[in-house]
């Protein structure tokens, strides 16, 4: 069983949160997110406050339709919000236009997909350069070889995407995900199209490479078991947070 | 915080080597289809490159060839027989001379009796001094004159089975054939089929007794100066006089300008058709990249999650294009050039001489430049979408199509895209009211071969067969595939096809025409320059051999002096253009007389006075449409010279002529009772029931009347039908190249929605279809594309027939059924060919290698 925690009471232990010296990465305050559908507004995340520490690893569960994805999209700067800011490493990124927060997102953030998105033309190893290419770096290939290194893919970087296994291609994507030094990493559902064996694999991957880099982590996923790993989950219901709490709270049986 | 370097992506360098490094790689799968996108407009390129370079060669032949077309320095042209001013003129040039006349005439060969009108040339003199007349052998071109000899052209010795050393009768003398006439200077192939040429040598043209009074010939003189002549000041020194002895003159300058001009006309005819040829292309390219951009939402939604900017991520795709635009370019410009070597033979029948071909790289740079430029402005119109694909298509993909098609930027392109077609327009035509009238009606064609394809596909919808069998109306329903290019195929295969059938339907109205006028009882044989002499003799031959005299007509030949009281010269100062025309007057006028309106007459306007009253101006009735064009009135005066004495002439009535029939048809026709004494010739009309008996008679009219011409319909039939083919040749060479660029564009659009086929194929085979199954859905799919396609043109081209027929020929229009239903079956089964043969590899393979592979 879990602990649940009305609203008011997750705001109080941010409030109490904040009281302390903690440099936070991830700001969000009164967030909400509103759609057109059909001509009618459609409220899918309404009054999101959450702020995460920098360093630390956090994950966002619900169940489909939540609003969880959105509010990932929202947090990394790939969308919009209706009302309310996003801060991102210091930055407010509601008055930024696309290109800005692209430019933002090649900086600060590195991101992990369901479905990989790698890039289907370029080889593994032109896949994790491209973030470094895009910062105008030096020595890229020696620094992606590296990674591809790390991720157990050293000898696969010239394959393409179609050439490799689905948990290799979600091995070439941390290696990106990881190439620009992100200061945040966000994950969309990361073993969502892996089997057992090879989740497990990735996910060690995941947890030992964010350690190493110190990055923060955010997860989105329905795997609860996941989520237990990271140190603090966040539920969200209908667009609203219904808990969110520091992982010894909500695994407390 | 936008000042901050780090977040401020102003600040960011471009980095252009990175954009052409990720161009590249993001390519490197693509390539193929890419380059398949950009090979629509490669045929476009090509035909405008040919067309360009064909006539820079063509410009420079006429400058290296305009003496040869002429044969000489000067050469003066006159209807009349020469005045004696003239002859003056003549007489004090110090040239080398030479002198032609020239008379359309019947000739006889003797050997087989056959007979043919011809245009007779008797020459004296060594003309031409440029160049050389074409013969076999090569030395009977000049050595005929000395003898008792004649050159007959070559496709009349081939007509007649006629050889070198047999004899043709030119009037009343025998000639033995010296040789097969190739090419007189200055001819185009196309004269053979209308008046082939038989020259003789001039001192017997007064034997052959056709040089009399009223015979209709013409006098050239031909002049070479072997000392330095300032032509220009010669010129503006005699053309005063010779203006007023109606002498017209050429030098090797006009007639370089004259030549240069007709050819430019042909050329500008030919690239505009080419260019609509590349438009089409065009709109097959940004078609093309739309689909490519909607493919490509994922990648670049990935890229921008990765921290491209939408510029950037529109630059990597607009270097793709302009690559592949280059390579489409330079491709286009060699296969240009190649097809060059071609024209010359497309066009032989029009050309005055041999075309030296040499590469214009002027063309061809152009054709690269133009290529680079369109793919660019084209495939802008989907291209500027990739600015606009949000990052958050990476989670979910739904978000896609929402913002592609909403942006302001596109108008600007569309404006763009006007201004290119605007522009290049005018640089062909160089006159902005037929650039303007050529824009709208490219956009009015465009608009309304797009509003039927449109009106098919949505009637196709509309009475979707439900009742018809699963394969059927899963290939009909395939026509509205996402991502269908269904109305572009549909336009570019259509505009070839209507094309294509318009020529034939306006081959078949005419031929139509000119075969009508033999059904029942209508004339079908013309007997004209019968002298008055010869009339009543003409009529009895006529009778003799068991065929109708139908009617006698006389004619008077005259020339207009002034009308209301203005002469040429007065009129021209009339700039207004509200008076007559000048055009009226310095023509020839062959006029009747009689005192009633015949069958294919009808009074439009005045009064029909059939008998000239006793005193006063003589009432005179004229063509409506004729009076219309030269702005006549009822009431104006007109003032005739014939032969030598003046007539003064008021306009009573207006007639309106029915020329569809095979009948003496007048412009001007004067009441009874003026014209009986003037000095007149006659034309006979009479039907003959068949070819061999029209022979037959033909041949003794030439024996006893030689200088009496016999024109019979089958001639006319023969003369038309081949003009139209030839002419019909040069047109069905231009619309291939819409055709071909449509089956190009086929072709691309398979591939490109091969993927998506794949998916669909392996879905079907999934749940059960047979891979016959599967080819019968593609099948029928392509048949209906290709139908809906050819019924497109068929439509469109029955309507401009129609137009046509009811505007221009005033003539019912009944098109020919089974070969439109042979068109409309040939363009559908080429378009299930070509579909079928590239999508082959969806049905062979196993899907899911398939799918593995091409992902």
């Amino acid at each position: 069983m879990t602990f649940k925690f009305n609203n008011s009471t997750i705001l109080q232990s941010f409030n109490n949160a904040n009281n302390f010296p903690v440099d936070h990465i991830l700001n969000i305050k009164n967030l909400s997110k509103t759609y057109q559908s059909g001509g009618q507004p459609l409220t899918v995340l309404h009054n999101i406050n959450i702020a995460i520490a920098a360093g630390s690893t956090a994950a966002i569960v619900g169940p489909s339709g939540s609003g969880k994805t959105t509010l990932l999209g929202l947090c990394a700067g790939l969308d919009r919000s209706s009302e309310g800011s996003v801060e991102l490493n210091g930055i407010a990124l509601d008055s930024l236009s696309e290109d800005e927060r692209a430019h933002v997102r090649n900086q600060h953030v590195g991101f992990i997909f369901q479905n990989f998105q790698l890039l289907p033309t370029l080889t593994a190893l032109e896949n994790v350069m491209v973030p470094l290419e895009l910062r105008g770096e030096k020595n890229i290939k020696a620094r992606a070889v590296e990674l591809l290194g790390k991720v157990g893919l050293a000898e696969r970087g010239h394959h393409y995407p179609t050439q490799l296994s689905g948990g290799e291609q979600q091995r070439v994507s941390l290696a990106r995900a990881f190439s620009n030094a992100p200061k945040i990493l966000f994950a969309d559902e990361p073993t969502g199209n892996l089997d057992a064996e090879t989740s497990e694999k990735v996910v060690k991957l995941i947890f030992d490479l964010n350690r190493e880099a110190g990055t923060t982590l955010i997860l989105v996923t329905h795997d609860l078991e996941l989520a237990a790993k990271t140190q603090r989950i966040i539920r969200i219901k209908g667009g609203h947070i219904v808990s969110d709490a520091a992982q010894s709270l909500v695994i407390g049986h | 915080m936008t000042n901050d370097p780090m977040t401020n992506p102003t600040k960011r360098k471009l980095n252009l080597p990175w954009l052409f490094l990720m161009a590249w790689r993001d390519s490197r799968r693509n390539r193929s289809r890419l380059f398949l996108f950009i090979s629509s407009i490669i045929l476009g390129i090509a035909a405008l490159v040919a067309i360009y370079s064909f006539g820079d060669n063509l410009r420079q032949n006429i400058d290296d060839q305009a003496a040869t077309l002429i044969g000489a320095d000067l050469v003066f042209n006159s209807n009349k027989p020469i005045t004696p001013d003239v002859q003056k003129i003549v007489d004090s040039l110090d040239a080398r001379k030479s002198q032609e006349r020239n008379f359309v005439s019947m000739v006889l060969f003797p050997k087989g009796n056959g007979t043919r009108l011809t245009m007779v040339r008797a020459l004296e003199g060594d003309f031409p001094y440029y160049g050389t007349i074409e013969t076999v052998p090569a030395a009977a071109g000049v050595d005929f004159r000395k003898g008792k000899e004649a050159l007959v052209d070559k496709t009349l010795m081939l007509q007649f089975g006629v050889k070198v050393g047999d004899s043709v009768k030119v009037g009343q003398v025998t000639f033995r054939v010296a040789g097969t006439l190739n090419k007189a200077p200055g001819s185009v192939g196309i004269q053979s089929s209308i008046a082939p040429i038989v020259y003789i040598p001039m001192r017997y043209l007064e034997k052959t007794g056709l040089s009399q009074a009223g015979s209709r010939i013409q006098s050239s003189y031909y002049f070479k100066f072997d000392k330095k002549v300032d032509m220009e000041a010669l010129i503006k020194r005699l053309e005063p006089k010779l203006d007023r002895d109606a002498v017209n003159y050429q030098t090797i300058k006009t007639q370089k300008e004259q030549t240069g001009r007709s050819f430019e006309d042909l050329t500008r005819f030919l690239s505009l058709v080419g260019f609509i040829a590349l438009l089409l292309g065009c709109i097959g390219v940004a078609s093309a990249i739309h689909i490519y951009v909607r493919e490509k939402i994922n990648t670049i939604a990935v890229l921008r999650c990765l921290g491209v900017n939408g510029w950037q991520a529109f630059l990597i795709y607009l270097i793709q294009i302009v690559g592949v635009g280059f390579i489409g370019s330079v491709v286009g410009a060699l296969l240009g050039t190649f097809i060059q070597q071609v024209l010359p033979w497309v066009l032989k029948d029009f050309l005055p001489f041999a075309i030296d071909i040499t590469t214009s790289w002027g063309a061809i740079i152009q054709g690269i430049v133009l290529g680079v430029l369109i793919s660019i402005l084209f495939a802008l119109l989907p291209l500027i979408s990739v600015r606009n694909v949000s990052p958050l298509n990476t989670l979910r993909m739904s978000f896609e199509e929402t913002r592609l098609t909403r942006d302001p930027l596109k108008w600007l392109v569309y404006l763009l895209i006007l201004a290119f077609i605007a522009g290049f327009t005018y640089l062909q035509l160089k006159d902005i009211g037929q650039t303007i009238a050529f824009v709208i009606a490219i956009l009015l064609a465009f608009l309304i071969l797009t509003l039927i394809a449109r009106l098919l596909m949505f009637m196709v919808k509309k009475f979707f067969p439900f009742s018809w069998s699963y394969l059927w109306r899963q290939g009909f329903s395939n026509l509205y595939r996402p991502n269908n290019q269904s109305v572009i195929l549909i336009v570019s295969i259509g505009l070839g096809t209507a094309l294509i059938c318009t020529l034939f339907f306006i081959q078949g109205l005419l031929m139509q025409r000119v075969a009508l006028s033999s059904s029942g009882s209508q004339p079908n044989l013309i007997l004209f320059d019968i002298q008055a002499s010869q009339k009543a003799g003409v009529a009895e031959l006529t009778r003799k051999q068991g065929l109708p005299v139908i009617s006698q007509v006389p004619i008077v030949t005259m020339s207009l002096v002034n009308i209301n009281g203005k002469t040429g010269v007065q009129l021209k100062k009339d700039t207004l253009g509200k008076g007559p025309s000048i055009r009226a007057i310095g023509r020839e006028y062959r006029v009747t007389y009689r005192d009633t309106l015949t069958g294919t007459e009808r009074l439009k306007e005045g009064e029909w006075i059939g008998k000239a009253p006793a005193n006063g101006d003589i009432p005179i009735s004229v063509e409506d449409r004729y009076a219309k064009s030269m702005r006549l009135k009822i009431g104006d005066y007109l003032l005739f010279n014939v032969q030598g004495l003046l007539v003064n002439t008021v306009i009573k009535s207006f007639r309106t002529v029915n020329f569809n029939r095979i009948q003496t048809n007048f412009l001007v026709v004067f009441p009874a009772g003026v014209l009986e004494q003037a000095p007149q010739f006659y034309v006979l009309l009479s039907r003959v029931p068949g070819s061999k008996i029209s022979a037959a008679f033909q041949s003794k009219v030439v024996d006893k009347f030689p200088n009496v011409s016999v024109v019979d319909l089958g001639l006319i039939i023969s003369v038309v039908d081949e003009l139209m083919s030839k002419i019909g040749f040069v047109i069905r060479f231009m619309a291939m190249f819409s055709i071909i660029t449509g089956i190009i564009v086929l072709i691309a659009s398979v591939r490109i929605s091969k993927y998506q086929r794949m998916q669909e194929s392996v879905l079907l085979r999934t749940l059960g279809a047979s891979r016959n199954q599967i080819l019968t859905i593609t099948a029928l799919e392509y048949f209906f594309l290709g139908f809906l396609a050819s019924s497109t043109g068929v439509l469109l081209s029955l309507a401009g027939s129609w137009a046509l027929a009811s505007n221009v020929f005033d003539t019912a229009f009944h098109p020919q059924v089974l070969p439109v239903l042979g068109i409309l079956l040939g363009i559908s089964l080429l378009t299930v060919l070509i579909g079928l043969l590239n999508s082959r590899g969806v049905l062979n393979k196993p899907p899911l290698e398939v799918l593995r592979r091409d992902v």
